[in-house]
């Protein structure tokens, strides 16, 4: 084949589509993997590595865990004030997490590589995960208490292990009073100055009902009082002692235990040790609150949040969704009208999601929320109940934007069961209204299904429209406890996108942020990823279904 | 026959339940009926009721004003009113006099409160009057001995029994009896007082027509102590005594004299001890004289009113050798007849005038617009105000009566200009595009253009779609037409896995891991880009250089998947080599070199991260829609065309582009229309700066994100909500537009293809 044959047949520019195909690929896998590999690894333990640094100052010990490393051309560097020997065009930086923030001030360094000595793994550094500050990095040199010291060395982390674990009990019931019942009291004070407003608003505040609500509160009071004083023996119960870190400066600092969350020694673990230990810090990751300003810890809220919202959306968006479709293709006549209502309802799934949350604003939170508060809540007035942006709104103005999903998905549904059946069914003498509840509805579900699994992944991850009507970046309490009425839909709530965005890009440490968010990504992909597919798959079984 | 009737009488009750049950049969059905259809009805309206709102919500933006006829009352006093004002709620008004009386009055129910004589002696007369910015409620009295008493009122509010009640005061700040201000006793002229932030300062024209100044510092801890201020005193100017307007700002740092010819003087009193005369010019249109003057609010702009019957605003402008120069930024047509009077209005740019034949008319000097003009009253007007809401007219005849207007005018800032034109904005050295929504000081003038916003969606969409559409049509075209129906089944979705995923996550890997990875890369990237055609082109030669046998393990249809370790070797080679070209070439940084040599700036999160993120976040929209046209493309066409003897790449271009092309325009048309609303992304991985620059390494700002940024913040019906709102249903008409467009042409396509 000569070459003006091989330029004739066309190949080379079908290799140039065929290109774009692969790139596209490239990009969808590639984005797949980085988040997976950046997420799923933020929690295998890493090493921590010791060495030295020529600082201006002299030698200096380097206690961290090696971040990344990046090689960049003398220019580069200049530009971030770093000079290179003369003829020397690249060099190595690494960035370690020298964690100990309360000490250094900051607990991630860039360092060059030419200024590192050689890089070692002792297999007695620690890491300590602090409830503030960060985590601690250094060498566990003893148990003090109450200034004296109880055990040393090695010897000592056997104790360490088994003190810690009790006071990490003693932290979980902490916790639960705090939140639990403290929450629950105040929850109920907060009622009972509610009822009093209200009882004055109506002019119905009478001597009996006042005593009455004193005696209440000075009841709630007592139980206050009460939880007080075990917090307090808790807290009391809690002082066990301080772990001594000797830092990588050569000081010594005392850590108390009911400050630690973990300890470990990364560099002594096998991997059995650190499959178990990535498998406890996945565990937090989805079930714990979040520490320090979201950085660390878990992101159970957001979860639990998105959840939330999500099904009270689905339970909103489905009826309705589906009573549209049905009119659409089953009662109304087909015409230019349905034809119009049909491009606008597919084009609304094109409005941009930012313009639902404006309306969802000025609408349902502003206009709705602000008259609901005026006729129903006007006791906590001026303090908004429903008049803010909160979990109902949110749910309803995702509904919103998701209905045109259900709708072309029903719709489908509906267009692909053969008008064989509909006329089958009224030749047996059933009215429209049977032959949709015994034969059409129930062979569209399916159809239905996909569109509200497509429905709630859109809405998984859609954050533009909820960061106006209801998303925080840390919601004191979740919308449904076990405070009566459970579920507080005035109450705003945490969502995965939002803590997304929220981490990222509003956090004050965003070195410290970043694998966080990663491992949030990987849950949102996942979550959604998992949810397309179903509907791909109930999709596809249903057109095999029904292929004429 | 008994037998026959027992059962014809079964049969007729069984025929009643049957009628029964027929009947409730028919109503389930009918009312199954209503109720899809209301439902139906109910969504579709509530769905269609999001236009309508935000066209609710922005309509009274572009509603005219109007006003109506409030209170009067009349002055028991015959004498001339120096000022006229209201408090901060419009409800007690007051006058002070000239005989130095000061009158307080309720307007609504037309009483009068109370009535203070100010602490001036019986033998000197009030020669001037001045009054210190409008918010502030000061003013001073220049006396013909050489005095001046500076004086506040004060408006004491109290809720006793839940009523609100406003108790006027009045405070002095210098004391309670007049301070000299010449030292022979010449009459007070002309006069200008202001005070803030702990700095009192009075102007004063004396007699002989010498301008001097006094500046008080006044410690401001609750009381007021008259002999704790430092006093400097300078003559700025010797003019001959003639009636000059004396303009010193809030700041007490800028002061104009502008005589009736025109003639100004510009002083800088920055420094008290050494005022420096900035400029000397003239400020008067050929053939008129200065009527009016006033500051706007804020202390920057003046407003020159003159016998010809136009308002002129002006403001000190830097030149090009970085000096100040009193410069005339526009014009405003007068109500008739040579201007009388100037006011402002209270915290935003808005002021009337009063015109000789007695109309007034209300102005925004930003949105360079008249709101409206109106005769009130046929008397002489002797006295004009505004309420410090902006809600309250006031005017003093001449006969001595104060009449009040009520004033709906909530957003004058708006105009055709003001939203997407140039406009000369205060202290800036030329007209500019600028989004400056809101910052920490009151006299600010908000800057509410939203031309850099939408340019900053169109720069953002054009450089994603500059992305995209090269990627997903070529894609579907290769997907549709070449591809093996397996390899399809298993890519299609991949790729429509891309559509799901939140957008959230593609703007944080934009900003916080591509940006900076392309900033280090650069020059990779551009490699990446060149090199890519190339190496695809000349692998596909060798292939077919190869021997047959080789090449026909391949099925057709399987090169893109070949292509892939291809496309990755080739692309890490470029990212691999960058450094050293970048060394060789640009001195080892291109983004400085860009910076230094050719003047293009780099920011780290820039259109072409957007481009780059956007464009997978729009390829599969457009991927999907094209592929769909393409594959639907009757298989008679293309196989007649093969049949005579084109080659696949001909029928491609000749039978399937051309008859598809309508559902690819249709798949770009909806892929423009996601790429201008999306949000996170360009929140996320943009710096949001509102600026008017093409530069591909330069960040946006786009509507969308400034919805998301500003509205959580923006105070409800306010101008700002209103904008932003509007911002949204241009974002709406926009896309619904386009995905209109895009629609109409599917479906088009769709009926050609089914009548094939």
């Amino acid at each position: 084949m000569t070459f003006s044959d091989w330029i004739k047949s066309g190949s080379p520019w079908i290799w140039l589509t065929g290109s774009a195909v692969s790139t596209s690929l490239i990009l969808v896998f590639g984005m797949l993997l980085l988040i997976l590999s950046n997420g799923l690894g933020h929690f295998w333990p890493k090493s921590i590595v010791q060495t030295t640094w020529q600082s201006p100052q002299g030698e200096q010990l380097i206690y961290g865990v090696l971040n990344r490393d990046e090689t960049l051309s003398a220019a580069r560097l200049a530009e971030a004030g770093i000079m290179l020997p003369e003829g020397q065009e690249f060099e190595t930086r690494y960035l370690f997490k020298v964690g100990n923030r309360d000490v250094f001030g900051v607990d991630f360094r860039w360092l060059i590589g030419n200024e590192l000595g050689e890089f070692q793994f002792p297999a007695d550094a620690a890491l300590v995960e602090r409830r503030e500050w960060g985590d601690a990095i250094g060498v566990i040199q003893g148990l003090r208490q109450n200034g004296r010291s109880i055990a040393q060395g090695d010897s000592s982390y056997q104790m360490i292990e088994q003190r810690l674990q009790d006071v990490q009990q003693l932290h979980e019931t902490l916790v639960e009073v705090q939140k639990k019942d403290i929450g629950s009291i105040n929850y109920r004070l907060e009622r009972l100055r509610l009822k009093e407003r209200k009882y004055e608003l109506d002019n119905a505040l009478t001597a009996s009902r006042q005593a009455e609500l004193a005696e209440q509160r000075a009841a709630l009071q007592e139980e206050y009082v009460e939880l007080e004083k075990k917090m307090q023996q808790i807290a009391q119960q809690m002082e066990q002692g301080e772990v001594e870190l000797e830092l990588s400066d050569g000081t010594s600092h005392a850590i108390p235990l009911k400050e630690i969350v973990r300890i470990y020694h990364p560099n002594s673990m096998n991997i059995v040790n650190k499959f178990s230990f990535y498998l406890d810090k996945f565990l937090e990751f989805l079930t714990e609150d979040p520490r320090e300003a979201n950085t660390e810890g878990g992101i159970f809220p957001a979860i639990f949040g998105t959840v939330l919202m999500v099904m009270i959306m689905s339970i909103l968006v489905t009826p309705f969704g589906v009573l549209a479709a049905i009119y659409l293709r089953e009662y109304a006549k087909q015409g230019v009208f349905v034809r119009t209502i049909r491009i606008a309802v597919n084009n609304l799934a094109g409005v941009p999601s930012i313009v639902y949350g404006v309306f969802g604003l000025g609408f349902f939170v502003y206009f709705l929320g602000g008259s609901i508060d005026e006729i129903f809540f006007p006791a906590a007035l001026p303090a908004p109940t429903l008049g803010t942006p909160g979990l109902l709104w949110s749910s309803l103005t995702l509904a919103l934007l998701t209905v045109p999903v259900v709708i072309v998905s029903t719709e489908e549904a509906l267009s692909r069961i053969p008008q064989a059946l509909r006329e089958g069914s009224y030749a047996l003498g059933a009215t429209q209204a049977e032959t949709m509840r015994k034969v059409i509805v129930p062979m569209s579900m399916p159809g239905i299904m996909t569109g509200l699994i497509l429905a709630i992944a859109r809405a998984a991850g859609e954050v533009a429209p909820l960061m106006l009507v209801g998303v925080v970046k840390l919601a004191p309490a979740l919308p449904f406890d076990g405070n009566f009425p459970y579920l507080h839909l005035d109450r705003k709530f945490m969502h995965l996108g939002f803590h997304i965005y929220d981490v990222g890009f509003q956090s004050p440490n965003v070195e410290a942020a970043r694998p966080l968010v990663y491992a949030t990504a990987f849950l949102l992909v996942a979550i959604i990823a998992v949810l397309n597919l179903t509907a791909i798959m109930l999709r596809n079984r249903l057109r095999e279904k029904y292929q004429t | 026959m008994r037998n026959a009737d027992t059962s014809l009488s079964i049969l007729q009750s069984s025929n009643d339940k049957e009628d029964k049950r027929n009947s409730r049969r028919r109503l389930l059905d009918r009312l199954t009926r209503y109720g899809v259809a209301l439902g139906g009805v109910g969504v579709i309206t509530a769905v269609g009721l999001i236009f309508f709102y935000l066209l609710y919500v922005v309509y009274p933006l572009f509603s005219p004003a109007a006003i109506h006829e409030g209170g009067s009352i009349s002055s028991p006093l015959q004498d001339e009113p120096q000022w006229l004002a209201f408090e901060e709620q419009g409800k007690i008004g007051f006058v002070v006099y000239k005989q130095g009386v000061v009158e307080f009055f309720d307007i609504e129910s037309g009483s009068r409160t109370t009535s203070v004589k100010l602490p001036i002696e019986t033998d000197v007369a009030v020669t001037s009057f001045a009054k210190g910015e409008s918010s502030s409620n000061l003013f001073a009295l220049g006396l013909n001995d050489g005095t001046v008493l500076v004086a506040e009122l004060d408006f004491d509010i109290s809720y006793p029994e839940d009523k609100r009640t406003v108790s006027p005061s009045i405070l002095y700040p210098l004391g309670n009896s007049p301070v000299q201000l010449d030292e022979q006793g010449q009459a007070i002229m002309q006069l200008a007082v202001q005070k803030y932030d702990g700095l009192l300062t009075i102007v004063v024209q004396r007699q002989s027509g010498v301008i001097g100044f006094q500046s008080y510092e006044i410690e401001e801890d609750g009381f007021i102590q008259p002999d704790e201020y430092e006093m400097v005193e300078a003559e700025v100017a010797q003019l001959a005594p003639r009636a000059v307007s004396l303009l010193l700002n809030r700041a007490q740092d800028t002061l104009y004299i502008i005589e009736p010819n025109g003639r100004t003087y510009f002083y800088d009193l920055f420094d008290k001890e050494e005022p420096e005369l900035i400029e000397t010019l003239s400020i008067a249109s050929p053939n008129s004289t200065i009527t009016a003057t006033r500051f706007l609010v804020g202390g920057i702009s003046i407003l020159v009113g003159d016998s010809r019957g136009e308002v002129a605003q002006w403001f000190p402008v830097r030149d090009e050798h970085n000096r100040l120069k009193l410069t005339k930024i526009r014009t405003f047509k007068g109500p008739g007849g040579a201007i009388e009077k100037l006011e402002t209005e209270y915290g935003r740019k808005g002021f009337l005038a009063l015109g000789e034949d007695g109309k007034f008319a209300l102005y925004h000097s930003t949105a360079e617009r008249k709101i409206f003009e109106k005769q009130l009253t046929s008397s002489k007007i002797k006295s004009i105000t505004l309420s410090p809401h902006n809600d309250l007219l006031a005017l003093y005849t001449e006969g001595g009566e104060i009449k009040s207007w009520h004033i709906d005018n909530p957003h004058p800032e708006v105009s055709f200009k003001a939203l997407w034109g140039k406009i000369w904005y205060e202290s800036r050295s030329q007209p500019e595009f600028i989004w400056q929504s809101s910052s920490a000081s009151d006299d600010f003038e908000p800057k509410f253009s939203i031309t850099p916003l939408a340019f900053g969606t169109l720069k953002a969409t054009f450089y994603t779609l500059l992305t995209a559409i090269p990627l997903a049509i070529f894609g579907a075209i290769y997907t549709g037409y070449f591809m093996s129906p397996v390899l399809r089944g298993k890519v299609k979705p991949a790729i429509e896995l891309m559509e799901a995923l939140p957008t959230v996550i593609l703007g944080f890997l934009a900003g916080l891991w591509l940006a900076p990875i392309l900033e280090k890369n650069l020059i990779g990237s551009f490699a990446i880009l060149l090199m890519l055609p190339l190496v695809v082109i000349s692998a596909c030669y060798f292939w077919f250089k190869l021997p047959e046998s080789m090449r026909t393990k391949l099925p057709d249809g399987w090169e893109s998947l070949l292509m892939i370790p291809l496309i990755l070797i080739a692309g890490w080679l470029c990212i691999a080599l960058g450094p050293y070209l970048e060394l060789a070439w640009f001195n080892g940084n291109l983004p400085q070199h860009m910076e230094v040599n050719w003047g293009i700036s780099y920011d780290q999160r820039n259109a072409m991260v957007i481009g780059i993120a956007m464009g997978f976040a729009v390829i599969p929209t457009i991927f999907s829609i094209a592929e769909d046209a393409v594959s639907s493309v009757p298989k008679m066409l293309t196989e007649g065309s093969l049949a005579l003897g084109a080659t696949r790449w001909q029928t491609l271009v000749g039978v399937i582009i051309l008859t598809a092309a309508p559902g690819i325009f249709s798949a770009v048309m909806i892929g423009l229309g996601r790429a201008v609303g999306e949000t996170m992304i360009v929140l996320m991985a943009t710096g949001n700066t509102p600026i008017m620059d093409f530069n591909l390494f330069e960040g946006l700002r786009a509507l969308s994100a400034n919805i998301a940024v500003e509205v959580p913040e923006s105070e409800l019906n306010s101008t700002h909500y209103r904008i932003l709102f509007f911002t949204g249903l241009v974002l709406f008409a926009f896309t619904f537009f386009f995905n209109t467009v895009g629609e109409l042409v599917r479906q088009n396509l769709r009926k050609k293809y089914g009548s094939l």
